[in-house]
């Protein structure tokens, strides 16, 4: 009995803790990291008053966010106006329930000596064999993929209501060219995707890494236009630089989230960032490998396990959003309707062809 | 006026201003939507009125200098320079050749330091931020070498009645020797930036065209009429101050759209630094302010003195009645009339659009409202 509620609720939910103070944690940090590099790029310091070289800054905004007044336009919708931001964070860390961080295995060492303390040693060796317990994942569904997609289609809908429930036009706007972005650049990016499935053979994220092990190779290697697309169409999907036309503040102001203040604008804020991390955890798990080291069956370059799995998974993430931040400093914005014309006459094309052409493929050589 | 919508729906009002992050000051526009394209839109200034054409009637010639700063405060030094001009040239005083070479100079660096901040800000409009810093960190430059001769930064009340106030102080002539030869490494390091990149040429090629007839006849003037092609420098057409002294180019556009007139102010920026380079390589010894008296009562009639400013020509026209004090100075700013064919420019095209064509007729509010 002992074993099972360990299995089931007690290790996960040490796991779901774990992760979501890491994710808040990282979000927080990665808006510091985001003003510091984008600082550099423009030959200024960026954050330096709060802490050594600012690090206790996202802190600081985290107090003065909490602190601001909480205006609710009153002719606003209240309950909607009050829910779009939870519906728009909230998708974001669910989505880590089936992102992995590591293997399997990863947590079977240190269970099965943290256990042996209190556990009989036929339970100890039932509870690290169960990937639940022992994996680097919350869980491993065999439809993740999509469980991922849908959530972050659940994630635009808070940016309609914020918009919708303001009941005022320059968010109006914001929500109206958000909904048609995030839509088409989903069609694109689901797309992208299928070619990693393709060749994967699996929706389980946890497959396809280990998919990625037994062929020896990343999968950006194998589908090179569709890690292309899919890292374009992330921007988009994330509403950052070249395309964060949704809260183009030059134009609109700020873009579906004018009329938040206080906290609730930095749940928009924050789930900006979150989405980014989402976005490039999934990228690092689809094409960059996941948690392997760089050539994993490479047999000389094995000093590099040195590094935990985890690292290498997060040392991936980082070059990814770093790579989200550099583009931000470095090139202007799209215009919607240029916006609108990449995503369906050139990336949706682009991402067909390529299903058509790795489906072929595959037929004809495997 | 409004054209038909494309489906049965109501057309959007919304107000981009007076406060909008992207109007460049205090413009209100009206805009009429449909969707995202405009249909019309309506101009309302006046936010930032100050009456400064009124105060010029109650104010003696000299004491009115400081007023010519804070219309157009982004090239206070060109605005004073056409003001006293023109005062010089009804009383007769005559300007010494190290004063008339200086005065160009500082004038072309005010050129350079205002297309610096157009850059800046239509860059960010546009969403390159880190271009907006570069040319802070350039114009930043510039501001040092007006405190050192000025001593202020942004209301520098630049020239006085017949010259200078004083010398140039030690070590400027050094310090804007390094400028001109630092410079021309940084237009390239923004044209690497923006003038291939994809995203810029898409925003802005083809973006709020005019043709040359058209432009001459909304009376635009400066870089949005020599980007459409059209010829007119009032430095080459009707040399003032001692520019006929100078060679320099006059760069000149060809579709007249947004992108040209980016070009071009890149290409004056280098024509500028070309003419300071001739200042400081023949600045002649000699005093910097002739002899100019005290209360200048200039004899009765009127007299319009032009220039070319950085936004396009800068006039002023000046009454007087015999007295110390004008009986109207009319100041005919660039940009006010510039911002005329905003609405002529933007229609039919995106909101986003309008946000780029407000940044490139690079209006100051404070020359438009006075």
């Amino acid at each position: 009995m002992l074993e099972i509620l360990l299995i089931y609720a007690i290790i996960p939910l040490i796991k779901i803790t774990a992760i979501v103070l890491f994710l808040s944690g990282a979000i927080a940090y990665l808006t510091l990291l985001e003003r510091k590099v984008i600082a550099h790029i423009q030959v200024r310091l960026g954050p330096m008053r709060v802490g050594w070289h600012g690090l206790l800054q996202p802190i600081a905004d985290g107090l003065k966010f909490i602190l601001k007044e909480d205006i609710v336009p009153s002719r606003s919708d209240a309950l909607l106006f009050t829910l779009a931001p939870i519906f728009t964070m909230i998708p974001a860390f669910v989505v880590f329930a089936v992102v992995p961080f590591g293997p399997p295995d990863m947590l079977e060492g240190p269970l099965r000596s943290v256990l042996t303390l209190v556990l009989e040693p036929a339970a100890v060796e039932s509870v690290v064999t169960s990937a639940i317990a022992s994996g680097g994942f919350v869980t491993d569904i065999n439809i993740g993929v999509l469980f991922i997609l849908s959530l972050s289609s659940v994630g635009i809908l808070g940016i309609i209501l914020g918009g919708w429930a303001s009941n005022s036009k320059y968010p109006l706007l914001g929500a109206l060219r958000s909904t048609a972005q995030m839509i088409s650049y989903e069609v694109a990016l689901g797309f992208s995707i299928i070619g990693v499935l393709l060749v994967a053979g699996s929706l389980s994220l946890v497959e396809i890494v280990q998919n990625q092990e037994e062929s020896q190779l990343w999968y950006i290697f194998v589908q090179p236009v569709a890690f292309v697309l899919f890292f374009i169409c992330a921007m988009a999907e994330t509403n950052r630089l070249p395309f964060d036309l949704p809260e183009a503040e030059t134009e609109l102001v700020g873009g579906f989230h004018t009329e938040y203040s206080g906290f609730r604008f930095s749940l928009f804020f924050l789930a900006e960032y979150a989405n980014m991390i989402t976005v490039s955890a999934l990228g690092v798990t689809l094409f960059w490998g996941g948690w392997l080291r760089p050539f994993p069956n490479v047999e000389w370059l094995s000093f590099l396990d040195f590094i935990p799995s985890v690292l290498w998974f997060l040392i991936k993430v980082f070059v990814f959003l770093y790579i989200f931040i550099w583009v931000r400093g470095t090139i202007p914005r799209y215009r919607f309707d240029q916006l609108m014309h990449y995503g369906w006459k050139v990336f949706l094309p682009l991402a067909l062809a390529n299903v058509l052409v790795s489906a072929g493929v595959l037929l004809i050589f495997m | 006026m409004a054209e038909q919508t494309i489906l049965d729906t109501k057309e959007l009002e919304i107000n981009m201003g007076p406060q909008h992050p992207s109007t460049h000051g205090v413009l209100r526009v009206k805009l009429k939507l449909d969707g995202e394209r405009v249909l019309d839109a309506e101009c309302i200034i006046g936010y930032l009125h100050r009456g400064i054409e009124k105060i010029s009637e109650n104010r003696s010639y000299i004491n009115l200098v400081p007023y010519f700063d804070r219309t157009d405060y982004i090239a206070a030094v060109s605005n004073v320079y056409g003001y006293l001009l023109g005062v010089e040239k009804m009383m007769g005083i005559e300007v010494p050749d190290r004063a008339r070479y200086v005065r160009i100079m500082m004038t072309e660096f005010n050129r350079i330091a205002s297309h610096l901040l157009w850059l800046a800000t239509h860059a960010i409009d546009i969403g390159a931020m880190t271009v907006f810093l570069y040319c802070f960190r350039e114009r930043e430059e510039i501001l040092k070498l007006f405190e050192a001769l000025f001593g202020a930064r942004l209301t520098t009340h630049a020239f006085r009645v017949g010259g200078l106030w004083m010398d140039l102080p030690l070590g400027f002539e050094e310090a804007a020797q390094k400028f001109v030869d630092e410079f021309p490494g940084h237009v390239d390091e923004y044209e690497q930036l923006l003038t291939n990149n994809r995203i810029w040429i898409a925003r802005t090629k083809d973006i709020g065209v005019i043709s040359g007839e058209e432009a001459i006849e909304w009376g635009i003037s400066g870089p949005p009429l020599r980007g459409s092609g059209v010829d007119y420098d009032l430095r080459k057409v009707r040399p003032y101050g001692g520019y006929e002294e100078f060679e320099f180019d006059v760069p000149l556009g060809v579709n007249g759209d947004t992108y040209d007139r980016y070009l071009i102010r890149l290409k004056e920026m280098r024509q500028s630094l070309r003419i300071i380079q001739q200042v400081l390589d023949n600045l002649p010894d000699g005093p910097v302010r002739g002899k100019a008296p005290k209360i200048l009562k200039p004899p009765v009639g009127e007299f319009y003195s032009s220039i070319e400013g950085p936004r396009g020509e800068l006039g002023y026209y000046i009454v007087s009645d015999g007295s110390a004090q004008p009986f109207r100075v009319r100041i005919r700013p660039p940009t006010f009339v510039n911002l005329q064919a905003l609405r002529r420019l933007v229609k039919g095209h995106l909101v986003a659009d309008v946000v780029a064509i407000i940044g490139t007729l690079d209006i100051v509010l404070g020359e438009i409202d006075r």
